[in-house]
């Protein structure tokens, strides 16, 4: 079966800087692959490659069509959702603008009323901030808005990028349990960029390993948590 | 100018008097904070283009025969289609550049509608006749004019009607998100150029709304709207800048405050109302540097 992402020799630049020199990875339908590196290896700059904020050169393969050159509204529309760095709310709309924002690219009224409320099952505090300003939420609930948010505009990949970052290790576990149900019951598909390899590799089936722009390790999840390197270098045992 | 024996119902009819001007000055305030909270420009453009959508109108009513209400609502659309052309072929080159450039590229504009009004229709006044009657109508003893009401009520539902579509909207929550966080927005789905050529296009319609509301009042001719974009800068900074509750609580404050002064400190009359109405101003920023009802930005680092 064809993938349902594929980037070959990826390469992108920020004015004269190299960020990616050549990735390649593949995601498969309902699957969940881990994104790992250290910082400023290019794991950010990858999804944002991906989700057309960055322009590149090389392939990127979505759904069996080239975008390499497809803007960020309209891969939204192909159902691309990208929680981004800082997670991309909108702090001085509330709760519930927020996740009516997930919806915009959404033509089925009807459906869309039954996802937000299976949005609010996943995350039930939703329903008694919902007139809250976003700014006003822990940064916990932010992370869980933020995804909650994704999963209303129906995607048929989401990327998530640090979603641990800045929470508490039980937030973090609380989020990835979240991706890991969503995955298992829904067969959703996740790409997810991470610092946290232990939690990352727990709940991922493949991850690759990004050192300054280029993939240095890929494999099975099972397989790169007893690979000596990335044991040494991303797990610290 | 002598003041006149006080009585009430003079009173009222000033404070009636003075807020309908004072709609006017809050729609064009309107306006303009709609602007400058979807792509962060100060339009100094705002009354020229009301001045400009004003005279197609009247050419509709006077040259063409249309009723007032056709071409008020024609012109409402024309004026919406101007302002986001206006953000799309112009603003939007340097949408991305300094913000001194912006604020010369809206004085640029300035001076081009005013020379389109003057070189299309000529520098002379005209009148421009308006939905209600000048004559007043007697309540309580108060004699007040139907077209002050008219215009109160007017410009009071085009904001009303507005807030709810940013309110209640898919598009109206859509321009609102492109305006706090344009790269969010476009992860959405959001075609946020389109947004911002909107924002100019409702604020179009909206000096559309306060142009066609005082031209009765004032006479058309092309410098009309210039005392009240000044007016109209001084509410919007009166309100917070980004508050839009604030420009219109600010348009009424400034047309009710200048009115009374006007009418009863006789030494202020009509020609030193603009001063006084600024040093007010002044007076209310250096207490409340944000405005009554603005909000002190803190941008966490």
């Amino acid at each position: 079966m064809a993938p349902l992402l594929e980037l070959r020799g990826l390469q992108a630049r920020y004015g004269p800087i190299v960020a990616l020199h050549d990735v390649s990875l593949t995601v498969g339908e309902g699957e969940v692959v881990a994104l790992l590196g250290a910082n400023g290896a290019g794991k950010t700059t990858t999804l944002r490659a991906i989700s057309g904020l960055v322009s590149k050169t090389g392939e990127v393969v979505y759904a069996g069509s080239q975008v390499r050159r497809a803007t960020p509204e309209r891969l939204a529309r192909l159902g691309l959702a990208h929680v981004p760095e800082g997670r991309g709310l909108f702090p001085e709309l509330t709760v519930w603008e927020n996740l009516r924002m997930g919806a915009y690219v959404r033509r089925d009224r009807r459906r869309v009323k039954a996802d937000l409320d299976r949005a609010v099952e996943h995350f039930p505090w939703i329903l008694e901030r919902r007139n809250q300003h976003a700014a006003t939420l822990s940064g916990g609930e932010q992370q869980m808005l933020a995804v909650a948010r994704a999963l209303v505009a129906r995607p048929r990949l989401l990327m998530l990028d640090e979603p641990s970052l800045g929470l508490a290790p039980l937030v973090t576990q609380e989020v990835f349990r979240v991706v890991h149900e969503l995955n298992e019951q829904d067969g959703l598909t996740v790409l997810v960029v991470e610092q946290n390899a232990q939690i990352a590799l727990t709940v991922s089936h493949r991850a690759y390993v990004l050192e300054v722009g280029r993939v240095a390790v890929e494999g099975s999840s099972a397989e790169l948590r007893e690979h000596e390197g990335v044991r040494r270098s991303y797990l610290g045992y | 100018m002598l003041p006149l024996a006080f009585t009430w119902s003079d009173f009222f009819q000033q404070v009636v008097f003075g807020l309908a001007i004072g709609a006017v000055y809050a729609s064009l305030a309107l306006a303009i904070v709609l602007i400058y909270r979807t792509t962060h420009v100060v339009n100094f453009a705002q009354g020229e283009m009301a001045t400009f959508t004003t005279y197609i109108a009247c050419t509709l009513t006077a040259n063409h025969g249309w009723s007032f209400w056709p071409a008020f609502f024609a012109t409402i659309v024309i004026a919406f289609l101007l302002g986001a052309a206006t953000e799309r072929v112009i603003i939007r080159p340097f949408e991305r550049g300094d913000p001194l450039t912006l604020i010369l590229v809206t004085i640029a504009l300035f001076v081009i509608f005013n020379g389109l009004v003057q070189w299309i229709w000529g520098p002379e006044q005209k009148f421009f006749q308006g939905a209600f009657s000048p004559k007043p109508f007697t309540i309580g003893g108060v004699s007040i004019a139907h077209q002050d009401i008219g215009v109160i009520g007017v410009t009071l539902a085009t904001v009303v009607v507005l807030w709810l579509f940013f309110r209640f909207t898919k598009l109206g929550l859509a321009m609102r998100a492109a305006a706090i966080a344009p790269i969010a927005s476009r992860l959405m789905g959001v075609r946020v150029g389109w947004m911002y050529a909107a924002g100019w296009g409702f604020a179009a319609s909206l000096g559309a709304v306060s142009g066609m509301m005082v031209a009765p009042i004032i006479f058309l001719n092309p410098s009309m709207m210039q005392s009240v974009l000044v007016y109209a800068f001084a509410a919007a900074v009166l309100g917070g800048i980004e508050s839009p509750v604030g420009a219109v609580v600010g348009g009424l404050l400034l047309g009710l405050g200048t009115t009374l002064l006007g009418a009863y400190v006789s030494w202020i009359g009509v020609d030193l109302q603009l001063p006084v109405a600024f040093t007010v101003l002044i007076l209310v920023l250096l207490i409340r540097p944000a405005g009554l009802l603005g909000r002190h930005v803190v941008r966490r680092v």
